[in-house]
């Protein structure tokens, strides 16, 4: 696979995880790669039982995959314990996605901030030292720095968002990764809390692996993007190449069903039609896990998985190649 | 539309949401709670500070005013009348509140504090040690609890210390389940996992974030478990293994009073009305305490009581 | 999907006229709806289409009648086929549930019995109201679970709700909807938690059982691009009050109030990546504390003083539009 140019902040190879035992095995990862560079923003999309959820667990230490590795910046983290491991802890954070969930109800927004530094006491160790950093923290997310003593009630599903974007920023990461940080948000505080994120990268150089359903928001936040359908990524490029010429079908059809704001009066594009509904997790499809729901499916996809394809053109040598899993490609 | 001088828009709302209301507005909204709260307190007071006040009444014996009915014309000592030996029933009831007490409170925070912690660490990590604090909380529930204590205090010699420890160690069982049913529960929450992923030790998550979240309902446990334990330290002394004369308890008196009730049926019914009185506030003000304690019901409590389980199981807020 | 262009001739079978929510919270009465009108034709599909607390869902809650015990209307009026569902008495709104309104909720697990199969849960309409026999009944939901895309339907009535998947649960709820041919559907965020690919499937299964049964259809959503792609119509809604109206294409393409313009801006979808989105500035105001004057003048960059004396009243702006805004006139997609 062709890498980003330079060292990759975040190096996922073959990482693989399941739950479960016996016939109620779930195998919620099954070998994937992703890489993420410095200042680099990827999207993670696809619908539920993907793995991307759990994707993202294992990326943060709270899940140790099955098979497969995970490099940050040339280290494993489950090699790691005591001080090392809290010492990575501060490097790789999370935002969620349920603003209402993800915040303790019964603390304020400057207890909630400040408690990754009640572990990693030696970032901020006086208590002058740590409102000073609460005052910066909220102001750099848009907040007031009187809303410090206000608890998580008191606020707007979008200011808890920003509370939470905050409390992530405590420890300094290098990356961090947003589990649909904004798909539980109203319209109108999207746009700000996006805008928020942007801000953060343009000014701290902050990577980010951005996790969402929405394919127009990861298109206008993601540098590059990998498409990930019952486990496995099934297509990955720069976001520009896999939104305007989609490789596989099932990102073809992801983004005709994706309803679009378009009313110009023109008759809206074809509809690619998906037969049935995503397999449940447990009984995935042999050969290509796609193949029941794909109109260009024959009998290969059922014996056989399908290897990697290059989009030709392939790109000059330091940019990312369009690649995807899928026998019978589509045109460009 | 750009957002002002490049600045991040403030995320500020216009007006901040407005602060729950302080929980003694809330109680004193609902009568029947106040009321029931105002009876545990003063039987508390009762407790605490009436034998500054007796003397010596609830023993001194007159046995030229035995059985006398609650009157009057005695004074204070006879309002509720006298027993056999002429002690004032009154008094009595007094000193007893604070035996009581003394048996009830303490075993229910022994077992308060010790099933819970035990609940809450097993409930947090799972696996081998859910299963061991288990099966610890099935033992000790399969004994029958009067039986054992009867047992037990038989074997030793009643005494108020007796009493309590076997009435803590009978309901650890109680909050030991509550608890770790919590935990279990509130281990896979957002904010949980947000904790590891700074690297929080484990103690510190059972104690700052799950901690908070069940002790209202380890409380209203402990509030219902309270009559509990109370019910059983007076059957234990009707039983006569529980408090021995001289000291007294409601339920000892209830015991003594028994071969009286035609004739004086006033030493055995006013401490049994005691003890209804107090079970009865106490779980009432378990029921709001219920409400009160857990940020997403309270609302209900300004429904008026019948509608307060009634259909719209929605808080407003989440309307519109 | 395309909307369909033919208008249609008569009264609207959903008549929504100054309705009045309020709502009573621990501390104090505020208002969720403040005189909402509207209208909705037969075989059209309107969309209700507005931010958290703009009182969309109280507005359907209030048109099916299924508010108690904390809200109440105290004012306006609901008129379904004629009848004002709103001073009915509860049997007679009961009457109506089902045969003449229906509504279709967001969360299909919670909306269906759990312990029940889904045949006999379909089945039910028909008894209650119809009187069918046991036999019939079930032999009508099979038909209907045929009719909305379930697989294997004489096995599948046997099932319970858990062990069907969202989508296949939102095809129950829209059966048991549509099951007596009712004259307007009410579907409440009827996509949000399902897929992106269900979704499709959904939204379309909605479209052809408006056609085919020429029902008005009620979307609530807070989805743009679900309205710019499966409604006729559509009325903005912001802080319990309706803010624009008018036929989705020219809404979207020409809107006249600055909250609408907002919203279109703010989708990323015609975003340049790298440049700021343009946000509407703060968030959508608590119903306790809905600004004096014109409801959006906190957020408005067009508030001027006198937005904050009046409050706009929503006037035409256009065929079969209306706008709230002092500035509508002078309002014009740049």
């Amino acid at each position: 696979m062709s890498e980003p140019p330079g060292t990759p902040l975040l190096d996922v190879r073959g990482v693989t995880k399941s739950f479960g035992h016996g016939r109620r095995r779930l195998t919620a990862v099954d070998g994937v790669d992703i890489r993420v560079g410095r200042g680099e923003t990827l999207g993670l999309v696809g619908e539920s039982g993907c793995g991307k959820s759990t994707l993202a667990r294992v990326v943060l230490g709270l899940e140790r995959p099955d098979a497969g590795s995970v490099r940050f910046d040339g280290t494993d983290p489950f090699t790691l314990k005591g001080r090392d491991l809290l010492a990575w802890r501060r490097r790789v954070q999370m935002v969620f996605q349920d603003p209402f969930a993800s915040l303790n109800a019964r603390m304020c927004a400057g207890d909630l901030i400040g408690e990754p530094w009640r572990t990693h006491r030696d970032i901020v160790p006086t208590a002058r030292e740590r409102d000073r950093r609460v005052r910066e923290l909220l102001s750099l997310v848009g907040l007031r720095e009187s809303d410090a003593g206000r608890y998580p009630n008191e606020f707007s599903g979008g200011q808890r968002q920003r509370i939470g974007i905050a409390r992530a920023l405590a420890l300094e990461p290098d990356l961090i990764v947003c589990d649909e940080p904004v798909s539980a948000l109203d319209l109108s505080v999207q746009a700000q809390v996006l805008n928020v994120l942007s801000e953060l990268r343009a000014r701290l150089g902050v990577s980010y692996v951005f996790i969402s359903h929405d394919l127009s928001v990861v298109r206008y936040i993601s540098d590059r993007v990998a498409v990930m359908y019952l486990g496995k990524v099934i297509e990955h490029g720069r976001a520009d190449d896999v939104f305007d010429r989609p490789l596989h079908p099932y990102t073809a059809a992801l983004m005709s069903s994706a309803p679009r704001l378009d009313v110009s009066g023109e008759a809206p594009g074809e509809e690619i039609p998906l037969r049935g509904e995503i397999p449940s997790p447990y009984g995935i499809p042999s050969g290509c896990r796609f193949r029941t729901r794909c109109w260009k499916s024959e009998a290969r996809c059922a014996e056989t998985a399908p290897s990697a394809v290059t989009r030709e053109p392939a790109p000059p040598t330091g940019r990312e190649r369009h690649e995807g899993l899928c026998h019978f490609p589509l045109d460009g | 539309m750009p957002a002002p001088d490049g600045r991040i828009p403030s995320g500020a709302a216009t007006s901040s949401r407005s602060r729950p209301p302080r929980w003694w507005l809330l109680l004193g909204r609902d009568r029947t709670a106040a009321a029931a709260a105002t009876v545990l307190a003063l039987v508390f007071l009762v407790a605490l500070s009436g034998r500054l006040f007796l003397g010596d009444r609830a023993v001194r014996q007159d046995l030229r005013a035995s059985l006398r009915p609650p009157s009057l014309d005695h004074g204070f000592s006879g309002l509720l009348g006298t027993d056999v030996l002429g002690r004032s029933v009154l008094a009595r009831l007094v000193d007893a509140a604070g035996t009581t007490l003394s048996i009830a409170v303490p075993a229910v925070l022994c077992s308060l504090l010790i099933g819970s912690a035990l609940g809450l660490w097993a409930g947090y990590h799972g696996g081998v040690r859910e299963s061991v604090a288990m099966r610890v909380a099935d033992v000790i529930l399969s004994f029958p609890s009067l039986l054992i204590a009867v047992v037990v205090l038989y074997v030793f010699a009643p005494g108020a210390m007796n009493i309590v420890l076997i009435l803590a160690v009978a309901r650890i069982p109680v909050y030991l389940r509550t608890a770790r049913a919590e935990a279990a529960e509130l281990r896979s929450r957002l904010f949980v996992d947000a904790a590891r992923t700074f690297g929080t030790p484990a103690s510190a998550i059972i104690v700052r974030h799950l901690l908070p979240i069940a002790l209202p309902t380890l409380l209203t446990v402990a509030t219902l478990d309270f009559c509990f334990v109370m019910l059983t330290e007076s059957s234990l002394s009707f039983l006569g293994i529980g408090i021995q004369p001289p000291e007294v308890s409601w339920g000892l008196m209830v015991a003594q009073g028994r071969q009286y009730l035609r004739t004086a049926w006033w030493i055995a019914v006013l401490p049994g009305l005691a003890i209804m009185l107090t079970t009865v506030s106490a779980t009432v003000l378990a029921a709001w305490v219920r409400l009160a304690t857990d940020p997403g019901q309270r609302w209900r409590l300004t429904l008026p009581r019948k509608r307060r389980g009634a259909r719209a199981a929605v808080p407003p807020e989440m309307i519109a | 999907m395309k909307p369909t262009d033919l208008p249609s001739p008569g009264r609207p079978v959903l008549e929504v006229d100054g309705l009045r929510v309020d709502l009573h919270t621990p501390s104090g009465t505020v208002r969720a709806v403040d005189g909402v009108s509207f209208g909705v034709h037969k075989g059209r599909t309107l969309a209700l289409l507005g931010e958290s607390g703009c009182g969309k869902s109280m507005t359907a809650l209030s048109i099916a009648g299924l508010l108690d015990p904390v809200a109440e209307v105290t004012g306006g009026s609901v008129r379904v086929s004629g009848t004002d569902v709103v001073r009915s008495s509860r049997a007679e709104r009961r009457k109506l549930a089902g045969p003449v309104l229906s509504i279709v909720f967001q969360d299909a697990l919670a909306a269906l019995n759990p312990v029940q199969p889904v045949g006999r849960q379909l089945a039910e309409p028909f008894r209650i109201h119809r009187g069918l026999s046991r036999r019939r009944a079930a032999q009508r939901a099979v038909e209907l679970m045929t009719r909305v895309g379930i697989p294997e339907p004489g096995l599948r009535a046997r099932s319970y709700p858990h062990q069907f998947s969202g989508g296949m649960r939102q095809r129950l709820l829209i059966a048991m909807a549509v099951a007596l041919d009712p004259d307007v559907l009410i579907a409440d965020e009827p996509t949000t938690a399902l897929d992106v690919t269900v979704q499709a499937q959904i939204m379309r299964l909605l479209r052809d059982l408006r056609t085919e049964r020429e029902m008005a259809l009620v979307l609530i959503t807070h989805d743009l691009a679900v309205v710019a792609r499966h409604a006729d119509d559509v009325v903005v809604m912001y802080a319990g009050t309706v803010v624009e109206t008018g036929p989705v294409r020219d809404v979207f393409s020409r809107p006249r109030h600055p909250y609408t313009k907002g919203l279109l801006d703010s989708v990323p979808e015609h975003a340049v990546r790298g440049r700021p989105l343009p946000a509407v500035p703060g968030s959508p105001p608590e119903l306790s504390a809905v600004p004096s004057g014109c409801v959006f003048r906190a957020r408005c960059p067009l508030a001027a003083e006198r937005c904050a004396r009046e409050r706009p009243p929503l006037e035409s702006v256009g065929v079969s539009r209306s706008a709230a805004c002092h500035f509508s006139e002078e309002f014009d997609r740049v």
